[in-house]
């Protein structure tokens, strides 16, 4: 099996390494990494750190575009979890209340979306829409408009501390990421997801309950959406639910797609989407380094993952199977194991 | 109404100039609230409207320049004694401000400016925001003296006004400086989490030793940067000097616990000035100038910020 998903992620990994390259090109000083205040310091930690929320969201956004969905509310219900946790600590209470009640909070989102979706054949992208719109107005009422700030230690923890000198979110996602892939690749679970998205009524008639797959699945986005909201809030020491994930969702699902994984539903990789989500922080990470001015930020980032699709695209996909099976075939006549068709067909990562 | 007025009429003549504003209804048409400076602004307008025994007909219009005309022709309708009018963009403005004229309504605008021939209004009540960069240019060119000075700079949200403004004012005010020098410059978006991202990288990139301060276009940035330059293990407001403009409470705090050493004030107060010149202009009907600039007021460590913040934290900023 990690083979397999190794083979499935290869693209990803070497878009990583030549956009890290890039990194190292703007400022040779990017591979440098240190101990400073008993924290791990350094360019290419800050790429796993603020990658983080992208991260998250990418677990949950890859999950339900396996079942020919899509999630746009998760940026919204990011600012509703920090602003629901801001709230609880001003209020008096812990941080681990604190959480527990954003973390609530996001499942009561996912559970929304996901009655919608699963229940009222609402269609996924209007039924999240309703969210993302209406949720970004919840989060301010909770915040009554103005950053809401706290100086609870331990909600701060969870965005700006560390966990054995490596930032909080960092372990907070790479957890989230293997608990995840574990639990839908050791079990059925991942299959039955892939299965709705190919074909939701033959999955139905094999037996499979859709409903509360769809369901579980839109509950996970929320809840991965709240930890990327807490992180958020605690890194800023500040619940800002005008800014709080803006624009996110579209992070997320871009991740999804750099990671190879199909806006039609069906096979998914959620390894290949955290990659995705770092290729996309290590992208910002090129630009904010190179000096540029910030009027150059979005073009250089649009030209970069244009560059990035186009090389995944089916078409320059088969062009390089096509020269890369008449290169071998003239060195020699055995077809290596890299150059068979489609090196993924067994694979689920 | 009518019949209060005809009431008061009398008893107005006693009364001293001061008060010519009581009994008055100023209808304001505020933006939203999309920010904490927006909604201390509401709070300070009622607030004055309150002191000066004016009677505020608030319509907030939700973002939405459509709201704001209805709520305009609504206070035309209801024969308003004037028009605060906080404009959420600048065009389009012409047909409903004629109206107002000829209802014999002035209309003040407040915090921005639009885009109608300037005697369909009374006047303007705005910030400069090129001046508030160049007060906290100066700020740093006081401050340094003749010492070489590598600053870096939080641009706000690229192409915004404020952001182009603030950034060329900050650099007249350096310009005949060639010790202080701007030696990186990013957009943070006007956030926090993007001030505070975009300075890590900053800290990395030049490293913490090599810069001597730090200028944000606004002060939820610098408050952000203010973390990622603690967390780099560096001080902020000794080992890197930090001046930005706003002047929220939370920067008030931050210069109170010397984490930071300057900010410009964007004063909440535009209804006041504007207040001044109804006054003035029911008393005895002086016509104010086309532009009213407030004032940009700089506050250090000199000034007592945490009066500053305990007072301001209440506005809603």
């Amino acid at each position: 099996m990690i083979a397999a998903t190794f083979r499935r992620v290869l693209p990803q990994l070497l878009i990583l390494g030549v956009v890290l390259l890039l990194n190292f090109a703007v400022f040779p000083g990017f591979f440098h990494i240190e101990v400073q205040n008993g924290r791990l310091f350094g360019n290419l930690i800050d790429v796993l750190n603020r990658g983080a929320p992208v991260a998250l969201l990418s677990i949950g956004m890859t999950l339900v575009i396996a079942t020919k969905g899509i999630d746009l509310s998760v940026g919204a219900v990011m600012a509703i979890a920090g602003a629901v946790a801001a709230s609880v600590v001003t209020g008096g209470a812990g941080w681990f209340t604190a959480l527990l009640a954003a973390l609530a909070a996001g499942l009561a989102c996912g559970l929304w979306n996901g009655m919608l979706v699963a229940f009222f054949r609402v269609q996924p992208i209007v039924a999240t829409l309703v969210l993302m719109v209406a949720g970004r107005g919840v989060a301010q009422l909770i915040t009554e408009g103005k950053i809401m700030t706290f100086l609870n230690e331990g909600l701060i923890h969870l965005g700006a501390g560390t966990v054995f000198g490596i930032p909080t979110p960092i372990v907070i996602w790479l957890a989230m990421g293997a608990l995840v892939t574990l639990v839908v690749r050791r079990t059925a679970l991942g299959m039955l997801i892939e299965a709705i998205g190919i074909n939701e009524t033959a999955s139905r008639l094999a037996g499979i309950n859709s409903r509360v797959l769809l369901v579980t699945v839109y509950l996970t986005s929320g809840f991965v959406a709240a930890l990327a909201g807490v992180i958020v809030a605690a890194d800023i020491k500040g619940a800002d639910a005008n800014n709080a994930g803006l624009w996110m969702e579209l992070d997320a699902i871009l991740a999804v797609v750099i990671g190879g994984n199909s806006l039609l539903g069906g096979r998914f990789s959620i390894v290949a989407s955290l990659l995705g989500a770092l290729i996309i922080q290590s992208v910002n990470s090129v630009i904010l380094l190179s000096g540029m001015p910030p009027e150059f930020n979005l073009v250089i980032k649009a030209l970069i993952i244009i560059v990035i699709l186009v090389i995944q695209s089916p078409i320059v996909k088969q062009s390089i199977y096509l020269l890369r099976a008449k290169a071998s075939s003239t060195v020699s006549d055995m077809p290596g194991p890299a150059s068979r068709p489609q090196p993924a067909k067994e694979t689920r990562s | 109404m009518k019949i209060k007025t005809a009431l008061l009429v009398s008893a107005m003549a006693l009364v001293p100039v001061g008060a010519w504003a009581a009994d008055k209804t100023v209808g304001f048409s505020q933006i939203g609230s999309e920010s904490g400076w927006r909604a201390a602004e509401t709070t300070v307008t009622k607030e004055q409207a309150a002191e000066r025994g004016i009677d505020l007909k608030f319509a907030d219009a939700q973002q939405k320049q459509e709201n704001q005309i209805k709520a305009l022709r609504g206070f035309i309708a209801q024969g308003v004694d004037a028009i605060l009018l906080a404009p959420v963009v600048a065009t389009g403005w012409d047909s409903v401000l004629e109206e107002a004229k000829d209802a014999e309504i002035p209309v003040i605008l407040l915090d921005r400016k639009v885009d109608a021939p300037d005697d369909l209004y009374m006047t303007a009540v705005t910030s400069d925001t090129v001046y508030e960069g160049e007060v906290a240019g100066q700020w740093l060119v006081d401050t340094v003296g003749e010492e070489p000075c590598r600053v870096v700079e939080l641009q706000g949200t690229t192409g915004s006004s404020p952001a182009i403004d603030r950034k060329a004012g900050f650099e007249k005010a350096i310009s005949d400086h060639p010790n202080i020098e701007i030696v990186r410059s990013q957009t943070g978006d006007f956030t926090r989490a993007q001030g505070k991202v975009v300075m890590e990288s900053f800290l990395k990139a030049e490293g913490a030793e090599n810069i001597c301060a730090l200028y944000a276009h606004n002060d939820d940035m610098a408050v952000g940067a203010i973390q990622a330059i603690k967390e780099a293990g560096a001080a902020p407001g000794s080992d890197i000097l930090v001046v930005a403009i706003d002047a929220v409470p939370d920067m008030h705090l931050a210069i109170a616990n010397g984490e930071a050493n300057a900010t410009v004030e964007l004063t909440p107060n535009m209804a006041g000035p504007a207040f001044d010149i109804l006054e003035a202009y029911w008393a005895d009907g002086t016509e104010p100038e086309k532009w009213v600039q407030t004032e940009s007021k700089r506050f250090t460590a000199d000034d007592d910020n945490q009066a500053v913040y305990e007072m301001k934290k209440g506005l809603g900023y």
